[in-house]
């Protein structure tokens, strides 16, 4: 057993988690070090992980060496071998970045913070990585409940609320997915992911298989606050911590559409879901819906935290509707999507992440003379700003450019004008930001500008400003590779799955 | 058409981008700064006259940055169109710099370095879209031309720079992702490709609606043109500080919208293919009805600024009728009317910029007299009211001329009316401003009854732009021989 890096990504957070608890016991300093080591090394396995796949096609990993589909399998294919390696490295910046947020916010309990922050990450991983859909259920409810847990410890008036309704949708979600794989598993007599799509084509006509995959997709749209089912994401995510709400925002959502995607285009197949179903129009027409919708009550907020978490349900319309056109320009859109917008909606968190580092309440009306207290933190929030809005060379534009294409392939224009909406509301939405913010406090009854008085600069400490510049450095790079990062990953996997 | 591979344009494109972090080290010390500024404008036109020779020889300089999809990539081609359009905005970057000192400091404007910094920027992408191989190229810079020059329209960052900041942004960024990038990406999925053609790309790859659509929501989408009804903005952004009116909303700005607009049925529809549609004349009547209403508007102004922007309003549509005539003259008329509008049109935002900062007064009726006290900025302000009305001897002469020219060729009798009486509007407007100037009576407090001119900064400016105004009268041939190659 040479190549051991599928189980490392695991066991090395899980084992970490592990000896961090312990160290509750002994030296506390350690915890903090400990963590990022762990990260490290997980985050370096995701990229030779995805190196190898890259090179030498998706790797199969048996847990103990039990052969599929009795022993636990992973496999690893172009696809979530990319998921990965955002989940690590997104974590792992986020560790680094949160260090003086999570002393600031989480004085007394920062050990315990740093467990459940590396136990979300296993339960991510594995999430991801794992080729077994009850695997795929038990490391989904690691990450949830590390969620919640996280969550509650938040904004002591409003959080313990947030995450209770958080909970209540999330185990509602769960039991879906869970009953979903348990009809599965009546119907084919196995769990292993590559074992059912060889098993389901002759089933393709059973009640309890249609059954099967609607609970598993809702199930999996509860997770991932598609509209309607938004409603616990926008107050979890704003009165989390920091360092909680800068990983959950851009990677919960991201993991579950990869699910989704693996659901649909690896377990059950195009065939069934795009043949044998014909529903993919009207889960279309939802998810343009929920672009919408989310677009239209980001801009009935006033506070930024809030805004942005609107702005997620919207983008989670892009991916399920990118998905669920079926065609390999609207899937490959989607794919880089999950990347793209990952690195967006971190990039946004880490700005916002530093104001309230430094401002407390992110209403608006605090935002005024932002781009001269905090230039640098600006510089970022502007550019993942510009990303959502879809300006090339940022990264967003391209991935939305496939989107827009797939949409026109399949002659949906209904989420065709959806996007175009939606990226016009972004524009308005992220320039009455900027402008308030460029513009200093005015004074009435002034009548010049000149002697409005100057904010002072006072910008977040360099431990939490170098890596929001690096992520936003990041959206222009993979803005501007995207041509290769679409040659190499996207476009071999939507070939192989999309007929 | 021979093509060399050659990394100049990146560095003409990067040479103003690249000088920023200088500019923000050097923010305590303004000379140095300035210095720096000028610098990056030398090294930036350098770059650009090197590039000519070749292009006067026929040849174009491509280099490739990076490949999206085949046919789409972020790409540089150098031909004589784009090169016409740089010259022209990357020398007229020197003589701004050099205005700028000028004005910036005689009026003691606070945030001097955010000014230049995104100046800076705002000229980058300027080269950028100038050089631009393809559509996807283009939007970028295009967009990105939109977001440097919005700190530079708020400058003042007072509620009239706010509103206006606004309708800038609502304006341009509002119709080039509603109505460009999704024609962008059914151009892309029509044609495979968005690299320029010579002869377009869309020739045969739809229904005539479909290309009637697509055009209409080209010509629209590039709203940086100001074409009616989507003017509006131009106007408004009068509110920045003068040098960025006469670069950017004079030239660099408006002149990226129609240059845009131009590559659009150029290189994406053809000429041939827009004449089979019948489709030219329909985009020169709407750039007519422009033409006239604008002009009728800039007469009933009373704030110098606002005349000028309506008057650019009216004279950037002269050169979509140029273009739309689809003949040569009309064209060779249209696009040189790109280099004498914007030597003519900066110097009259100068001259209005040199009465703001010597005497404070931003209206017509409050200049009269203002002449005798600066008859050196009231002689160029006529000289620039010339080459706009297109007299000679100015250059707006020879573009006023070949567009008449071009109509009578294309036999479009009314656009010809159109022309003529727009001129005739012009020198309505313009040459009260000059007379009341030099002959009226003073009634207006403030003005002086010695000799008091702008800061030396402001006044050479504009007096070389006014002067080369009248050199282009008779030396208009290498931009003449640019246009002819490009034409083919």
């Amino acid at each position: 057993m040479s190549f051991q890096y599928p189980a490392l990504i695991i066991i090395i957070p899980v084992l970490a988690a592990v000896f961090c608890s312990a160290l509750m016991w002994g030296n506390r300093r350690l915890v903090y070090p400990l963590c990022v080591l762990a990260l490290t090394v997980t985050a370096l396995s995701t990229f030779v992980l995805l190196a190898e796949v890259i090179q030498f096609g998706p790797v199969d990993y048996r847990m103990a060496g039990w052969p599929p589909p009795w022993g636990i399998q992973m496999r690893i294919d172009l696809l979530n071998g990319l998921v990965l390696c955002i989940v690590s490295v997104i974590a792992l910046v986020n560790l680094i970045a949160s260090f003086r947020s999570v002393e600031q916010e989480l004085a007394e309990k920062t050990d315990t913070f740093y467990i459940l922050y590396l136990l979300f990450v296993t339960g991510l991983l594995g999430v991801v990585i794992t080729g077994d859909l009850f695997n795929l259920y038990v490391l989904l409810e690691v990450t949830s409940l590390a969620a919640y847990a996280q969550i509650a410890m938040g904004d002591p008036d409003r959080s313990p609320v947030a995450s209770l309704n958080y909970v209540f949708l999330g185990v509602i979600g769960a039991s879906f997915y869970l009953l979903g794989v348990g009809y599965l598993y009546i119907k084919t007599g196995s769990l292993n992911m590559m074992d059912i799509a060889s098993i389901l084509p002759s089933l393709y006509s059973s009640l309890a298989v249609f059954t099967a995959f609607v609970f598993c997709m809702v199930g999996v749209w509860a997770k991932m606050a598609l509209f309607p089912l938004h409603v616990w994401l926008p107050n979890a995510y704003a009165y989390a911590p920091t360092a909680s709400n800068r990983i959950m925002a851009p990677l919960m959502t991201k993991v579950m559409v990869y699910v989704m995607i693996r659901l649909m285009f690896s377990v059950f197949g195009m065939d069934y879901v795009f043949e044998e179903l014909a529903l993919s129009e009207h889960i279309v027409l939802l998810a343009s819906i929920a672009i919408l919708a989310g677009a239209v009550l980001a801009l009935a907020q006033k506070d930024l935290k809030k805004m942005l978490t609107y702005i997620i349900v919207s983008e989670i319309g892009y991916l399920v509707g990118g998905a669920w056109l079926g065609n390999s320009a609207a899937l490959t859109g989607t794919v880089l999507h999950v990347l793209n917008d990952a690195l967006m909606t971190f990039c946004l968190f880490l700005a916002v992440g530093n104001m309230s580092y430094k401002l407390k309440n992110l209403h608006f009306d605090n935002l005024q003379g932002l781009f001269s207290r905090m230039p640098l933190t600006m510089a970022g929030f502007v550019l993942a700003g510009v990303s959502i809005v879809g300006i090339p060379p940022t990264c967003g534009f391209f991935s939305k450019w496939f989107l827009l294409s797939g949409a026109l392939e399949a002659g949906n224009y209904v989420f065709l004008l959806a996007l175009v909406f939606s990226s016009l509301i972004n524009a308005v939405l992220f320039f009455r930001i900027f402008e308030i913010c460029f513009f200093e406090p005015m004074h009435s009854g002034e009548d010049h500008a000149h002697e409005h008085s100057r904010s002072v600069l006072s910008e977040a400490p360099a431990s939490m400003l170098l890596p929001l510049l690096l992520v936003a450095a990041g959206l222009l790079a993979v803005g501007l590779y995207s041509g290769m990062i679409v040659d190499h990953v996207v476009a071999p996997f939507v070939s192989g799955v999309v007929a | 058409m021979e093509q060399i591979i050659s990394i100049k344009p990146l560095f003409a494109v990067l040479a103003s981008l690249l000088v920023i972090p200088v500019l923000i080290s050097s923010s305590e010390k303004p000379n140095i700064r300035e210095g720096w500024t000028i610098l990056a404008g030398i090294i930036k036109f350098s770059l650009v006259v090197s590039m000519l020779p070749a292009v006067l020889q026929g040849q174009q300089l491509v280099y490739t940055l990076f490949t999206f999809v085949p046919g789409v990539a972020i790409k540089f081609r150098v031909d004589s169109l784009g090169m016409l359009f740089a010259l022209v905005a990357s020398f007229l970057w020197i003589v701004t710099s050099i205005y700028s000192a000028g004005y910036m400091r005689g009026l003691k404007e606070h945030a001097q370095t955010r000014f230049f910094s995104f100046f800076a920027l705002a000229l980058s992408a300027t080269i950028g879209v100038a050089f631009s191989a393809n559509l996807l190229t283009l939007y970028m810079f295009y967009e990105i031309l939109s977001l440097s020059t919005y700190p530079l329209v708020a400058h003042h960052q007072d509620e009239e720079a706010r509103k206006s900041g606004r309708k800038y942004l609502i304006y341009i960024l509002g119709t080039s992702i509603g109505l460009v990038l999704p024609s962008m990406i059914v151009c892309y999925n029509l044609a495979g490709t968005l690299e320029f053609g010579s002869q377009g790309i869309l020739a045969g790859q739809a229904s005539p609606t479909v290309l009637g659509i697509l055009l209409f929501m080209f010509v629209f989408g590039f709203a940086k043109a100001a074409i009616m009804p989507l003017h509006a903005w131009l106007p408004a952004a009068m509110v920045a500080p003068t040098p960025v009116s006469a670069l950017l909303h004079a030239v660099a700005v408006v002149k990226v919208g129609v240059f845009s607009i131009i590559r659009v049925l150029t290189g994406i529809f053809g000429i041939e293919l827009l004449s089979a549609l019948n489709l030219g004349h329909v985009i020169g009547y709407i750039a007519a009805i422009t033409i006239l209403v604008g002009s009728l508007i800039a007469i009933s102004q009373n704030e110098l600024k606002r005349l000028l922007a309506f008057s650019t309003i009216s004279q950037l549509s002269y050169i979509i009728l140029g273009v739309a005539l689809l003949t040569p003259k009309g064209q060779l008329g249209g696009i040189i009317h790109i280099v004498m509008h914007a030597f003519g049109k900066i110097t009259l935002f100068f001259c209005a910029g040199a009465i703001m900062v010597t005497t404070g007064k931003k209206y017509i009726s409050q200049m009269h007299g203002l002449g005798r006290q600066m008859p050196v900025t009231f002689l160029a302000f006529f000289i620039g009211s010339l080459s706009v009305i297109g007299l000679p001897p100015t250059g707006g002469f020879y573009s006023k001329w070949y567009l008449v020219l071009g109509s009578l060729q294309a036999e479009q009798l009314p656009l010809l009316l159109v022309l003529l009486a727009s001129s005739f509007l012009n020198a309505v407007y313009f040459l009260p401003v000059v007379f009341k100037g030099f002959f009226a009576p003073v009634y207006s407090q403030g003005v002086k009854p010695g000799y008091s001119e702008a800061p030396s900064m402001c006044l050479y400016p504009l007096a070389i732009t006014a002067l080369i105004s009248v050199g282009l009268f008779f030396y208009p041939d290498l931009f003449r021989d640019l246009i002819q190659l490009s034409m083919g």
